[in-house]
């Protein structure tokens, strides 16, 4: 199965600048379908980025990010070239990683 | 024969490839687990789960936030569509530890929060949904100090349904 997660990372040098979009329905619980009933939760609770096995960035999310969560952020010490792996889970437990390679 | 006896072979030592993968795998935790678990804070389940502002930051943070100019949030004054509001925030604060995104009116106020470790910079932006004009607060979390910025969000149509 094609990710889940699509990932634009490119470096100036000294900043790398992340930014992420991921599929998922991120249901929160709140929403009731054509029908009246309820859509039970379904939402990521956590994502991660690691570059060179350590923790560069982590979110926990609850059901109030948007379907197809984008976000975006930037950080220090990474070069061309390098890999960042891109990790999240749900509320179901279901996950999806990926790797990309810094641009 | 030789077939046989070459795939017995590939078998063994794919076997033993596999052993040592497995052996591999199952060390892997031990070394990993204090690492992850340091950087990887638990899922604040309680802290999704309060329905005021207060709550949030006293579930998430147990200190009071200090209003900041230092906090600078980016949003629109109106949001066309509660279902996808862009926002986001950075700071001319030092050593920030981590974000947070809290939406008053919303069911749950809590939307996200980013740690953020030495190296990452302080600044976020995401996607959120809004289930009606709200203010919309960011917490920093700076040198083992809160502090917060405000705005409100006036929505036309909400993104939470109903």
């Amino acid at each position: 199965m094609a990710s889940t997660i699509r990932v634009r990372a490119s470096s100036n040098g000294d900043i790398t600048e992340v930014q992420a979009l991921i599929q998922h329905p991120m249901d929160s619980g709140f929403v009731k379908n054509a029908k009246g009933e309820t859509i039970p939760p379904h939402f990521i609770q956590q994502l991660t980025f690691e570059h060179d096995g350590k923790n560069v960035f982590a979110a926990d999310w609850g059901g109030g990010i948007s379907k197809d969560p984008y976000v975006k952020f930037a950080f220090k010490g990474a070069k061309k070239g390098d890999e960042l792996k891109i990790s999240w889970v749900d509320n179901k437990g279901a996950t999806d990683t990926t790797t990309a390679k810094i641009q | 024969m030789t077939d046989v006896k070459y795939s017995a072979t590939r078998r063994l030592i794919l076997q033993g490839a596999g052993a040592v993968a497995l052996v591999g795998l199952g060390n892997l935790p031990f070394g990993l687990t204090p690492a992850l678990a340091a950087a990887n804070d638990k899922y604040p389940e309680e802290a999704f789960k309060q329905k005021s502002d207060t709550d949030v930051i006293k579930t998430l943070y147990g200190k009071t936030a200090e209003p900041s100019d230092k906090v600078k949030m980016d949003a629109p004054e109106i949001a066309e569509n509660g279902a996808v509001v862009p926002i986001s925030v950075s700071t001319t604060l030092a050593d920030v530890t981590s974000v947070a995104f809290l939406v008053s009116e919303n069911p749950n106020v809590l939307i996200a929060k980013y740690n953020i470790p030495a190296g990452t910079l302080p600044s976020v932006a995401n996607r959120i949904k809004m289930a009606k004009t709200s203010n919309v607060t960011v917490l920093v979390e700076a040198g083992g100090k809160l502090y917060s910025a405000s705005k409100e969000v006036k929505v036309t149509v909400g993104g939470c349904g109903g």
